[in-house]
């Protein structure tokens, strides 16, 4: 589904990400861990497609190129990410807003609007999936919400949007064991064969929940070890530098 | 009428910029080019004025002759040749009218580009619409659905012939001719405008509705507007404008008075888009207006106004809370590109116990333009009790152009209480990426964004005007990301 061929990435002329390579499958969950400023989240961004950075390399979605792609296109080809740090839009009601994104993608595909009764019978299926609090649709994008009412409603938003891939950007910080448990249950009852998800965290705790098929462990701007779910129990107990520097594990 | 939809307001952002920029051709009867006692004598007796009112008038223009313009607004513009000006022009009548059908076409034509379709008013029974054009108010409906409540609503220039007393009562109480130049000047020339009685106790059952339309080159709109609510009514007021896109700068002076008396209420909205100019900020709309209201015992005013249009606006719709427990609103948005300029705001005047004020105020700036709030916020020594609050919000986008807030607050009661809230932000680059990465564009994520940041104003509106606003916000500012 998703794949990335020697991907760089460079901020003012700081390379982060420096030839990274990641395959993904439909039906499968990646997590990809790694110390801090190891270019996690710049990997996020940039599949998403936010303009800060040079980039070279191939970025394709089910094959198709989707590095010239603006983000709007991006996230109406399929990809959503899940924001570390969701924005708040005052005034604009979750509700509208919601209704702009899912419209403006129908357009992209040449479907016509959706009719307002299926957008409230969706929203209120999409809204009990996540466990969201229905007053929290009708206030304003993220404002005065709560860390985790911003994270659930993140979820909330990729279940309205039923992206193929969906990246999850440090998902997990800043919630509380119960927010944590509802998130993940929200991610994995949107989890088919037909979607990807890739799960960006710092902590082995939230791989409890979502469980993971691939764990990679990214560092300066490279994927350094891939493995399976165990690979995230080894990074937990014995952390990074084993991997970052092999020869004082020795 | 229906609900609106993004999807439509999208199709109809599709191709527009400023879409009221069209000339109809109409045949004009124009009185001679520049202003004298003899063309101020030309236009009452056109009008067909009482006495009074043509001493009136001069008594005007002789006080306008001794003023300044005034330059302490932080606008910036070539002054007005004022002898450059015709002070007169209406659309010449085929026969006297004696029913909707017989209106000239080419009149009709243009209503219907203008959205104001006559037949459609017909059908539609909760808005009263009067329009003035150029100088004088072409066509009232409903007057009669509304005589029966003995609302008088119409033109000024009627209301002059058919309810003289009322006119001259109230007429420049509120602005005197004396209060500024452009106050002046209008009480010299004016052509024409609108006048609504509601007497005691009438709870007017529609939104009655001015619209406003500069039509020839050259000429200077010049419009006065008298509402007066008697004791115990209602009446919700909205007031529309556009202009043909033409090269020069034309000149919108007017004046609005508003008259609530013990427990009436008046709410006054506007819709503000004259000719902007364009996007080298040629031509244009000076737009110089003096409104104001006075609030008896217990009565309320509320101005609500959306400003897209003009080159120079510079207006400040004010309430004096001469009643014990009045009460006075203001909510503004006020959205400026390219090379518009806008100073614009409020006053309150406390001067009774227990009056209450409130300025919602949210300006946007986008292109090279410059956009101020300018308000007073006046506690007498006798207003005890007064409160207010005022909040003053500033959005810009892009780095060219400015917002600037000049508030006022003078207090001379200790028991007043004022509080002044204002935010500068600009449009964010996080929050448009945010819109992005969910599907929307960034034109439709700026759209979203102002009118969020907009809506506390914008549902103070009446909801035929709540959608016209919305669709001028984001033509007024599209184009205006790189």
């Amino acid at each position: 589904m998703l794949s990335i061929k020697n991907l760089s990435a460079s901020v003012d002329g700081t390379e982060i990400l420096k030839g990274l390579n990641l395959e993904v499958n439909a039906g499968e969950v990646h997590a990809i861990m790694g110390p801090n400023g190891s270019g996690k989240s710049t990997l996020a961004s940039v599949v998403a497609g936010k303009d800060d950075y040079e980039v070279l390399g191939e970025i394709t979605l089910n094959g198709k190129d989707i590095l010239e792609l603006a983000p709007e296109e991006r996230a109406a080809e399929g990809v959503f990410l899940a924001f570390q740090y969701p924005v708040e839009i005052p005034g604009v009601s979750n509700v509208n807003f919601l209704k702009t994104a899912v419209n403006d993608i129908r357009a992209y595909k040449g479907l016509p609007p959706m009719v307002a009764k299926d957008f409230l019978k969706m929203l209120k299926e999409k809204q009990a999936l996540v466990e969201l609090d229905k007053k929290l649709s009708s206030r304003s994008v993220n404002e005065g919400f709560s860390g985790g009412e911003k994270k659930r409603n993140e979820i909330f938003q990729m279940a309205m949007l039923n992206p193929k891939l969906a990246i999850l950007d440090e998902t997990d910080s800043g919630l509380d064991i119960d927010a944590l448990r509802i998130v993940a249950n929200g991610v994995n009852k949107l989890k088919s064969l037909d979607n990807a998800t890739i799960v960006i965290t710092h902590y082995q705790r939230l791989l409890d929940y979502i469980i993971p098929d691939f764990v990679h462990v990214l560092y300066d701007g490279k994927i350094i070890k891939s493995g399976t779910k165990e690979l995230a129990l080894e990074l937990e107990e014995k952390g990074y530098d084993w991997l970052i520097k092999p020869e004082m594990a020795q | 009428m229906g609900k609106y939809t993004e999807e439509q307001l999208e199709k109809e952002l599709e191709t527009q910029e400023y879409k009221y920029g069209f000339v109809t051709d109409i045949e004009t009867e124009k009185a001679p080019i520049g202003l004298s006692e003899d063309i101020i004598r030309l236009i009452s007796s056109k009008k067909n004025e009482p006495n009074w009112l043509l001493e009136y008038r001069l008594k005007a223009y002789n006080a306008w002759l001794t003023m300044k313009e005034p330059e302490w607004a932080h606008v910036n513009y070539p002054k007005v040749n004022f002898q450059d000006i015709y002070y007169y022009a209406a659309p010449k009548p085929k026969k006297q009218l004696s029913s909707l059908d017989e209106v000239d076409s080419e009149l009709l034509e243009m209503y219907d580009k203008l959205g104001i379709s006559i037949d459609e008013q017909k059908k539609l029974s909760n808005v009263a619409v009067d329009i003035v054009m150029d100088s004088v108010s072409v066509k009232t409906t409903f007057q009669d659905t509304l005589a029966k409540l003995g609302i008088i609503f119409g033109s000024f220039s009627d209301a002059v012939q058919n309810h003289p007393e009322l006119v001259k009562k109230y007429m420049g109480t509120i602005v005197p001719y004396t209060d500024n130049y452009y106050a002046a000047l209008n009480a010299a020339v004016f052509t024409d405008g609108s006048f609504c009685y509601i007497p005691k106790g009438v709870k007017c059952p529609m939104e009655l509705s001015t619209y406003f339309r500069i039509n020839e080159a050259q000429t200077g709109q010049f419009e006065r507007t008298l509402v007066v609510a008697d004791q115990g009514s209602y009446v919700s007021y909205l007031e529309g404008c556009t202009a043909p896109m033409r090269d020069e700068n034309q000149l919108h002076a007017a004046v609005v008075e508003l008259i609530a008396l013990d427990d009436a209420e008046i709410k006054y909205s506007t819709v503000q888009n004259w000719y902007p100019g364009d996007k080298e900020g040629k031509g244009g709309i000076y737009n110089f207006v003096t409104k104001r209201g006075l609030c008896e015992k217990n009565a309320k005013i509320s101005w609500t106004q959306v400003e897209t249009g003009s080159a120079v606006t510079w207006k400040y719709p004010s309430c004096i809370l001469k009643g014990d427990n009045s009460v006075g609103e203001f909510y503004s948005v006020a959205v400026t590109n390219n090379f518009q300029q806008a100073d614009t705001g409020t006053k309150m005047l406390h001067l009774g116990k227990n009056t209450k004020s409130t300025i919602i105020s949210k300006g946007v700036s986008a292109g090279g333009s410059q956009n101020s709030y300018r308000g007073l916020v006046k506690i007498n020594k006798n207003a005890t009790n007064a409160r207010n609050f005022s909040q003053c919000d500033s959005l810009l986008m892009g780095n060219k152009c400015g917002a600037h807030t000049f508030p006022y607050i003078e207090v001379d009661n200790k028991s007043a209480k004022v509080e002044h809230e204002a935010t500068t932000s600009k449009i964010g680059e996080d929050q448009i990426f945010y819109c992005n990465q969910r599907g929307i564009d960034t034109e439709s994520a700026i759209k979203l964004i102002v009118n969020g940041y907009a809506k506390d104003v914008l549902n103070k509106l009446p909801m035929e005007f709540a959608v016209e606003a919305q669709k001028l916000l984001a033509i007024s500012l599209e184009g205006s990301v790189g």
